[in-house]
């Protein structure tokens, strides 16, 4: 392809500088609120893959981000020393096994009837973990302590808000270049293609279903790394996080946002919040009134969200 | 476990399968009919509670709440259906899910906007028990099994029988002939989503007494709606009447040795059993 790829780029570095300098020039309210929409952001880049690429709506995402922070405080609570990568690696763990049980059974089915299964699936685990008391702490989650920063040989020291922004800030960027990396793959291509049309994709001789389980256990992979860094941030797991109001919480930034970009959903939930931090004002707790009604004039009127239109040459 | 905890169990099963059955046959109506599934029906059913609590308020009369409930969430129904779904007939249905779901989200938070977050509370119109052997047990609970049943009956009779449910089978079958035969296709689907509303609604006023009536109230019926709507094979009438005592009965059983939150599991395998078996639904004849 001969396209000019530098545009992109230039639009990448300058976004990404502008997102490494934020800590600097914002104040704590708006620096904790550019993290938190980074995480929601890999969270609903993760959902992207599924809805924008492989043409499946997930109503049920909410459970590979909780069993990405009930993983992360299990390595935390038993394992002494805690320790940063072992939390991720236990949270990623969480992550892919729910993601491959619920894949295999999932895929079995199209449309509608894939959403409302996800949707189920994700409020088994979080019945379980709404009653397990003994593990999960049942209503009131875990709490437990921050890890610190640690690379061997290099740092060992304490997360300030700053190095945990910048942390997050790696960590999503690098979720973006792979999953932007998946998307232009061959097997990106394929997965396009099944939203395209899947049975001429299966007639053509792929092995339809097999992608659809990779592509949602990848998927469940960068959504239980979401999940990691919000418990990170937050220092705890709370059973209303695998609530499946997370998980439509997690459609809407994609719609607002325009799927298939990748960068669409994280401009879909800086919106979300955008609207929920004004709305909340006035409305306070029922801030979702006005905000649902945005979200279904953007359905009817806006589908493509709003950076649909930049949707050619972000996947170029 | 003794003999009459198991009759009562079975019976209470039987009572709450009716209720969920009117759930999930206005659900599985409006998804027979027109691809959509409709996640705001268990706000319409929440609504239908609402509605029923302030009439009663006012009338001192639970059948006229329970008409009155029906009729205003039906107009409901149907202006949604005009404003926020029919501009999405022929896009991809997945996009009607996502339009419900916002519904959903705003129904929700208005009712907790306009009627607090504390559960009101309806008043049972039968209050009597009577005596099976030496069980105890309530006629209300009886009477909205037999009521549910009734209603759905008369659906079913309607849908057989009546010109317009005649309409709406044929609209069910081939859209487009049926607008070649002069059937006015967009108003069939808002009148089958008012059907589907009222039906929510009077699930809503009829399970009220039983459950308490807040804004949640609809999260808890339309997971176990869409389970049964699923597991009795989508848009099929009769399928979900099955499910939903089917699993109702599994809970009702389940909950005698675990706590019913947990008892929700046992519906929820019969789901993933079903996907695997058959997921064409379980009530269904084998497609040949």
């Amino acid at each position: 392809m001969k396209h000019s790829h530098t545009g992109f780029w230039t639009g990448f570095f300058l976004v990404l500088a502008a997102l490494a300098v934020s800590p600097f020039v914002l104040p704590e309210f708006w620096r904790r609120f550019v993290t938190e929409i980074l995480i929601w952001g890999l969270f609903a880049m993760s959902s992207d893959l599924l809805i924008g690429y492989t043409g499946m709506v997930s109503f049920g995402h909410a459970a590979f981000l909780g069993l990405g922070m009930y993983g992360t405080a299990a390595a935390l609570l038993t394992v002494r020393p805690a320790n940063l990568w072992l939390a991720i690696a236990y949270g990623l763990v969480a992550a892919g096994v729910v993601s491959i049980f619920v894949a295999y059974f999932a895929t079995r089915l199209r449309d509608i009837y894939f959403a409302i299964t996800t949707l189920v699936f994700a409020q088994i685990f979080y019945v379980i973990i709404f009653t397990w008391t003994d593990v999960t702490g049942g209503e009131n989650g875990l709490t437990f302590t921050q890890p610190p920063l640690s690379i061997p040989g290099l740092v060992n020291e304490r997360f300030t808000p700053t190095t945990f922004h910048w942390f997050v800030l790696g960590i999503v960027t690098l979720s973006y270049l792979v999953l932007r990396r998946i998307t232009q793959s061959p097997f990106g291509m394929v997965l396009q293609s099944i939203r395209e049309n899947e049975p001429r994709t299966r007639a053509i001789g792929y092995a339809v279903e097999r992608y659809k389980i990779v592509a949602v256990v990848l998927s469940g992979l960068f959504a239980g790394l979401a999940g990691v860094l919000y418990a990170l941030q937050n220092r705890f797991a709370a059973p209303d996080f695998v609530f499946f109001t997370v998980s439509g919480d997690v459609v809407i930034y994609n719609i607002m946002g325009g799927m298939g970009t990748l960068v669409g959903p994280i401009a879909g939930a800086a919106f979300f919040y955008l609207l929920r931090e004004l709305f909340s004002r006035f409305f306070t707790e029922v801030y979702l009134i006005p905000v649902g009604i945005i979200f279904i004039l953007m359905i009817i009127f806006m589908p493509q969200g709003l950076l649909g239109f930049l949707k050619r040459p972000l996947n170029r | 476990v003794t003999f009459d905890i198991l009759v009562i169990q079975l019976v209470n099963g039987i009572v709450s399968g009716m209720i969920l059955a009117l759930v999930a046959s206005g659900l599985t109506l409006i998804f027979g009919i027109m691809d959509v599934v409709n996640f705001a029906h268990g706000e319409l059913y929440m609504l239908g509670a609402y509605v029923g609590v302030l009439t009663l308020a006012s009338t001192g009369s639970f059948w006229t709440a329970l008409l009155v409930s029906c009729v205003t969430v039906a107009i409901i129904g149907a202006v949604l259906q005009i404003l926020t779904l029919r501009p999405l007939l022929g896009r991809d249905p997945l996009t009607t899910i996502l339009a419900t779901f916002g519904l959903s989200l705003v129904l929700q938070n208005y009712a907790l906007w306009q009627f607090g977050p504390v559960p009101r509370k309806i008043q049972e119109p039968i209050t009597g028990h009577f005596q099976f052997f030496y069980l105890q047990y309530p006629w209300y609970r009886i009477a909205i099994g037999v009521l549910s049943g009734a209603i759905i009956g008369a659906l079913w009779l309607f849908m057989k029988y009546g010109k317009y449910g005649i309409w709406i089978r044929a609209t069910t079958q081939d859209r487009v002939m049926a607008e070649a035969m002069g059937i006015p296709v967009p108003w069939v689907h808002t009148g089958v989503f008012a059907i589907g509303a009222a039906m929510a609604a009077a699930s809503g006023v009829l399970f009220g007494p039983l459950v308490g009536v807040n804004a949640t109230m609809g999260l808890d019926v339309i997971l176990r709606a869409f389970i049964v709507v699923v597991v009795g094979g989508m848009g099929n009438l009769g399928g979900s009447v099955a499910a939903a005592i089917f699993i109702s009965l599994l809970e009702a059983f389940a909950s005698i040795w675990v706590s019913p939150a947990q008892a929700v599991i046992a519906s929820f395998v019969v789901l993933i059993l079903t996907l695997l078996v058959r997921p064409t639904g379980l009530f269904v004849p084998t497609p040949k």
